[in-house]
């Protein structure tokens, strides 16, 4: 027969099993902080030295393709970094960050990424270029607001935060550059320092 | 305190059989991978426990082929929803019973 203090222990292991196995904990907030600095560095990059100040939906930047590779580039280090600081939070609690949870948290990432990257590509293509930022802030917002439902509810906040930028961004396309940066730099900032002291320190 | 101990069911004796009904209680379906992942079994520790607990009917099975591979998947049985939620009351019972004697 068990001890009463054995079913404390059962309830300890039932209730870190569903998390465990629904939610994936292993999101760093360094990630965050990293990924709006990057933000914030490409915006000034953007503006300053690409001259990419879109005023209209239709526009045209003599830099575009620079602007695109700018772009690609701070998306891939936030990624990596993302991925960095994951896996070593993850080794931090003894687990894997390539999990059931991660992965299936990232799939559910990846259907409103690609569907709004593809878009995107063709509405460039059509020479909607004013729309990069409001559009890529919409998807992305809603990529995070799908994943949420596998990791930290915070995400989904920042989710949120990233749709309604991106549609007020629709009305101020003029400040396309601006609402970026707030958006993937200052919203990823302050998520990021959050986390990490909610849940790191 | 007047709980049975005899309610919990022996099924969720085992450290083991409890971890995978919490998995499945919050995940509709799991594969055996996944599930071995989660608990950090071997294989055939893990295979006995889900035999044991299909006995029951407290799990079903849904087997299926991916890339010509056999995959089984488990998901959680009405009955096995009814024992889990049972088990989790007589749990509370205990230990709210415990707090009024200490």
């Amino acid at each position: 027969m068990k001890e009463e203090r054995d079913y404390i222990q059962d309830l300890a292991e039932i209730r870190s099993m569903m998390e465990r196995s629904s939610k994936f904990l292993s999101l760093s907030g360094w990630a965050g902080i990293m990924a709006g600095i990057y933000a914030l560095l490409g915006a000034w990059v953007a503006h300053h030295y690409l001259e990419f100040r879109p005023d209209a939906f239709l526009y045209s930047s003599p830099y575009l393709h620079r602007t695109v590779i700018v772009a690609t580039g701070i998306l891939i280090s936030a990624l990596v970094t993302a991925i960095y600081f994951s896996r070593k939070k993850a080794e931090n609690n003894g687990e894997k960050a390539w999990n059931l949870t991660s992965r299936r948290m990232l799939l559910n990432m990846l259907v409103p990424l690609f569907s709004g990257g593809l878009l995107i590509a063709v509405l460039v293509y059509q020479g909607f270029q004013g729309l990069i930022a409001p559009m890529t802030l919409i998807f992305y917002g809603l990529a995070l607001f799908n994943a949420s439902n596998f990791t930290i509810k915070e995400v989904k906040y920042l989710g949120q935060t990233q749709i309604i930028l991106g549609i007020l961004n629709c009305w101020f396309i003029e400040s396309g550059l601006f609402f970026w940066a707030i958006g993937f730099g200052a919203a990823h900032l302050i998520y990021g320092i959050y986390m990490y002291f909610r849940y790191e320190r | 305190m007047k709980v049975s101990f005899d309610d919990l069911h022996k099924a969720f004796e085992s450290r083991v059989r409890l971890g995978i009904m919490s998995a499945l209680a919050v995940n509709e379906e799991l594969d055996f991978t996944a599930l071995k992942e989660l608990l950090e079994v071997t294989d055939g520790n893990l295979a006995t426990h889900i035999r044991k607990l299909e006995k029951e009917g407290f799990i079903k099975s849904i087997k299926s082929f991916i890339d010509n591979k056999p995959n089984t998947r488990y998901g959680m049985s009405a009955t096995g929803k009814k024992a889990f939620d049972d088990y989790l009351k007589v749990m509370e019972q205990i230990i709210n019973a415990q707090k009024k004697n200490t």
